[in-house]
């Protein structure tokens, strides 16, 4: 319902200004240059070139994790793994880009079909061991996580280290397997396509086909789905998957893009904050760019803002606390809403009596 | 006529589904009187009561309480003022005795740590003793029949002292004779000072005993009337604004093959105990049988068995000679099994989508609604807004919500989904509990036309009149096992049922052994 949806913008918008006032509110007492602080924070990324490409950048693997979770999400599973399956499909793109001879197109094509794969197999893990054995899939995942980093650093470190290099990073990529860079001054590079298609993929995906259908059922009311006949095992299984395979293509897409060896040595985070650009995106695939191109305009904002002034980037993580906080908490409006049902509820009262007698 | 001790006035509750429950009621009660407030499903009967008990705070109106405003935040205020009340699903620890029952949240103790337990038996006792309650105050409550759950739940608000007595429908899950002994209890009540308040829509049981009337309609109060003054079709006039005639029209059965196979079906629940035991029975395309009982022996479990819910052994169930174990829902629901289930909000639908999205459930797969990789989703609006149509949903939209809608009309998407894919055989566990009279009707008919359209129909009730008046032949369950076959339901009285469902009485092996078609 139209009312429904007005609310929800309502209620996310809200939230998200009193996130910000708040943070505002705190740099002004922190800060010795408060006003600095601020318009860097607020409107630095759309400074220069450069740094509004860096917020594009950053857009591009989120909007992979954010449609990774959300779609994990709607069948109302809990799965994590969006983390690990990203760092580990970056891993598998990572193997192929040094190793593996193809032409160009071909090669990233593969390295990042590869990475989703793998990804696939990480999230796949907890979901399987919850539809076989009843283990939470929260848990399992979590855990998973840190399996798939050092088993992946362990590849890294022991069979594709250049050992030539200063740092602890891989063998370069061979020069067929990058990713063309669209914008001079910037690194957006063809990524942003592939996350474009998978974004309307996914959103035909879950609210036009039969097997989204049965995800969303699945996720609402997963008695009633399987009571209407509906395989609730095999969905929740391949809600994960597919989960998994977009969290994983998105890790492969961000390496073949913006670097020419692996060398992270850490969880990159992109899959945490997709749990929260899905949150912001409510589990929509449509809304997942927007929420994702928000969060990494906050990020980019924050970053310059403690480049420049005396206020530190942690910042941000007040502002996505009490953000999420907000959203997720049911009651916040409810009054208000409550309200607003009430006196819709007597207006309609007012016309039926006026029609019925 | 005694004082009024308790008055309501302009309560106006809005749920947050934008249900207006209440619409400006008026309600008062004298001292030592029983009054019922009746209503149809959805009348706001309910709510308006849990208003009184402090389970629901309205948004305008105020309660007086011997001419005194009082604000009843909470149940525990509610008691605190005399006002108790017994729920239509009990709220009873089963583990736990009768006395503990009804000693709970106020157990007298030994010091100030232990329980003390005699004395908890025999304040239990006394009590039961001074309102002449036949009960056993050591049984565990979860064997006890539902007849004497209610009298531990009325003792319990009694114990708390009680002077105004709320019951929601107390005789919904009593047999008749249940039913008769709670009457004569109730008196012996207002004889001894209480006033009762009396929450029904069985129309006869109010006429019987009660001396006020308050009959509520569509959230609004249609004024308060002495019971000697009005008839049972004034009541139901004023009720539901016609006269309404629950009888089916319908004509005699011409039952062909047999469709539905049970043989010898026995199922062992969680708890070791035999939840079926040894059943057998069949049902033919163009009858509609009913199975009657006390909800709670097997029904449950032979509903989930036939529809694939629960897992049975092999050829126990066959349908059309097709032996059902080996198979999963989707393929019993290819088969071409319909099933209505007891509980709409937990099986029937998913709240939170659209009524389109729970009409198709069952057929979203299905290739008319697909065309390639994506659902065609002109064809499933199409289909939808037939549905609405045709089985009177009513609703702004079918882009609605389900949990917008009323229950009988959420019962109404349930059925309209679980008819449009004209099934072999539908199992109906009861299918218009809990909604108002005009869905009621409009099911009931509909049930009907599915019969005669050659459709098998398994009806599970536990209201006596609907099992009565729908089925063709009807069986009855007792403790897992069918103890009586009636090939002809017009030929039975609602007595005579009553002792067969209480176990009273038991037919021979072969009289039951009627209903076995092969």
């Amino acid at each position: 319902m139209s009312k429904n949806l007005r609310f929800d913008i309502l209620r996310t918008a809200l939230a998200i200004g009193i996130a910000l006032f708040i943070a505002l509110v705190i740099i002004l007492f922190a800060s010795k240059e408060p006003f600095t602080a601020i318009s860097q924070l607020l409107i630095g990324p759309l400074g220069t070139v450069r740094h509004f490409g860096n917020v594009i950048e950053m857009t591009i693997p989120l909007v992979f994790t954010g449609l990774a979770v959300s779609i994990m999400f709607k069948a109302s599973q809990f799965n994590l793994g969006a983390e690990g399956a990203f760092f580990f499909g970056a891993i598998g793109a990572s193997i192929i880009a040094m190793k593996v001879a193809l032409p160009i197109v071909v090669h990233p094509l593969v390295a990042i079909l590869v990475g989703g794969l793998i990804g696939a197999v990480i999230t796949g893990i907890p979901a399987v061991l919850k539809v076989k054995w009843g283990a939470s899939e929260l848990v399992s995942s979590l855990m998973l996580n840190y399996v798939a980093l050092f088993l992946g650093l362990y590849l890294i470190n022991y069979f594709f280290r250049d050992v030539n290099a200063g740092a602890m990073v891989s063998l370069p990529f061979l020069e067929t397997a990058n990713l063309l860079v669209l914008i001079p001054k910037t690194r957006i590079h063809f990524g942003i396509f592939i996350a474009a298609i998978m974004t309307v993929i996914a959103y035909y995906y879950l609210y036009k086909s039969k097997r989204g259908y049965e995800i969303i059922v699945t996720g609402e009311n997963i008695k009633f789905a399987e009571y209407s006949g509906i395989k609730t095992g095999k969905v929740i299984l391949m809600a994960q998957l597919i989960g998994g395979f977009i969290a994983g293509a998105g890790g492969a897409t961000e390496l073949l893009g913006m670097y020419t060896r692996f060398s992270w040595q850490a969880l990159p985070g992109y899959g945490w904050d997709g749990v929260i650009v899905a949150i912001l995106a409510r589990n929509n695939p449509i809304l997942v760019p927007i929420a994702a191109f928000f969060l990494a305009y906050l990020r980019i904002g924050a970053d310059l803002m403690s480049r420049t002034t005396d206020v530190q980037n942690d910042v941000i993580a007040i502002i996505q606390g009490i953000m999420i906080v907000l959203i997720v908490a049911t009651s916040f409006l409810s009054k208000y809403r409550h309200k607003m049902i009430f006196n819709e509820a007597k207006e309609n009262l007012g016309e039926t009596a006026k029609e019925g007698k | 006529m005694g004082k009024e001790i308790l008055s309501m006035q302009n309560i106006t509750k809005v749920y947050p589904n934008g249900i207006v429950a209440n619409n400006r009621v008026n309600f008062s009660i004298t001292k030592g009187e029983i009054h019922a407030l009746v209503g149809e499903n959805g009348a706001g009967k309910s709510t308006l009561m849990k208003i009184l008990f402090g389970l629901e705070n309205p948004e305008e109106g105020e309660i007086l309480l011997d001419g005194r405003k009082l604000s009843i935040t909470s149940p525990n205020v509610a008691i605190l003022n005399g006002i108790g009340m017994v729920h239509q699903h009990f709220m009873l620890v089963p583990s736990l005795t009768v006395a503990e029952n009804i000693v709970l949240g106020s157990e007298p103790r030994k010091g100030k740590l232990f329980l003390d337990m005699d004395k908890a038996i025999i304040m239990a006792e006394d009590l039961a003793e001074k309102y002449n309650f036949d009960i056993d105050v050591r049984a565990h409550v979860k064997d006890i029949p539902v007849g004497t759950k209610q009298k531990v739940e009325i003792l319990k608000a009694l114990l708390r002292g009680a002077e105004i007595l709320i019951l929601d429908e107390p005789t919904a899950v009593l047999t008749p004779q249940e039913t008769e002994e709670l009457f004569k209890e109730l008196i012996i009540l207002k004889e001894k000072g209480h006033t009762i308040i009396f929450i029904s829509h069985k129309l006869h049981e109010v006429k019987h005993f009660c001396d006020r009337i308050t009959i509520m309609r569509n959230g609004r109060s249609m004024g308060v009337y002495n019971t000697k003054d009005v008839s049972e079709e004034d009541i139901s006039r004023l009720m539901v604004g016609r006269d309404v005639i629950l009888t089916v029209t319908k004509n005699k059965a011409q039952p062909k093959e047999v469709v539905l196979k049970v043989r010898n079906l026995t199922f062992v629940n969680e708890f070791g105990k035999k939840a079926l035991d040894d059943i057998s029975f069949s049902v033919r395309n163009g009858e509609i049988l009913g199975v009657a009982g006390v909800e709670g022996n097997g029904q449950r479990e032979l509903v989930e068995t036939i529809t694939g819910l629960l897992k049975c052994g092999k050829n126990k169930i066959l349908i059309e000679g097709k032996d059902i174990s080996v198979l999963g829902i989707k393929e019993l629901r290819d088969l071409g099994i319909s099933h209505i289930p007891e509980d709409r909000m937990t099986y029937g639908v998913a709240e939170n989508l659209t009524i389109e999205q729970n009409l198709i459930s069952n057929t979203y797969d299905k290739k008319e609604l697909n065309n390639g990789f994506l659902m065609d989703m002109k064809k499933i609006i199409d289909t939808t807004v037939d549905l609405v149509k045709d089985y009177r949903i009513k609703c702004n939209s079918p882009k609605q919500t389900v949990k917008m809608l009323s229950g009988g009309n959420i019962q109404k998407v349930v059925v309209a989904r679980e008819f449009a894919t004209e099934p072999k055989l539908l199992v109906a566990d009861q299918p218009t509990r809990g909604i108002d009279v005009g869905a009621t009707e409009f099911i009931r008919t509909k049930l009907v036309e599915l019969r005669d359209d050659d459709s098998a129909v398994l009806l599970v009730s536990a209201d006596l009149n609907e099992v009565m008046e729908l089925s063709d032949s009807l069986i009855v369950m007792f403790e897992g096992k069918i103890v009586a076959y009636f090939e002809d339901t017009d030929k039975i009285t609602e007595e005579e049922l009553g002792l067969y469902m209480l176990g009273v009485r038991k037919q021979t092996n072969e009289e039951i052994g009627g209903v076995v078609y092969e």
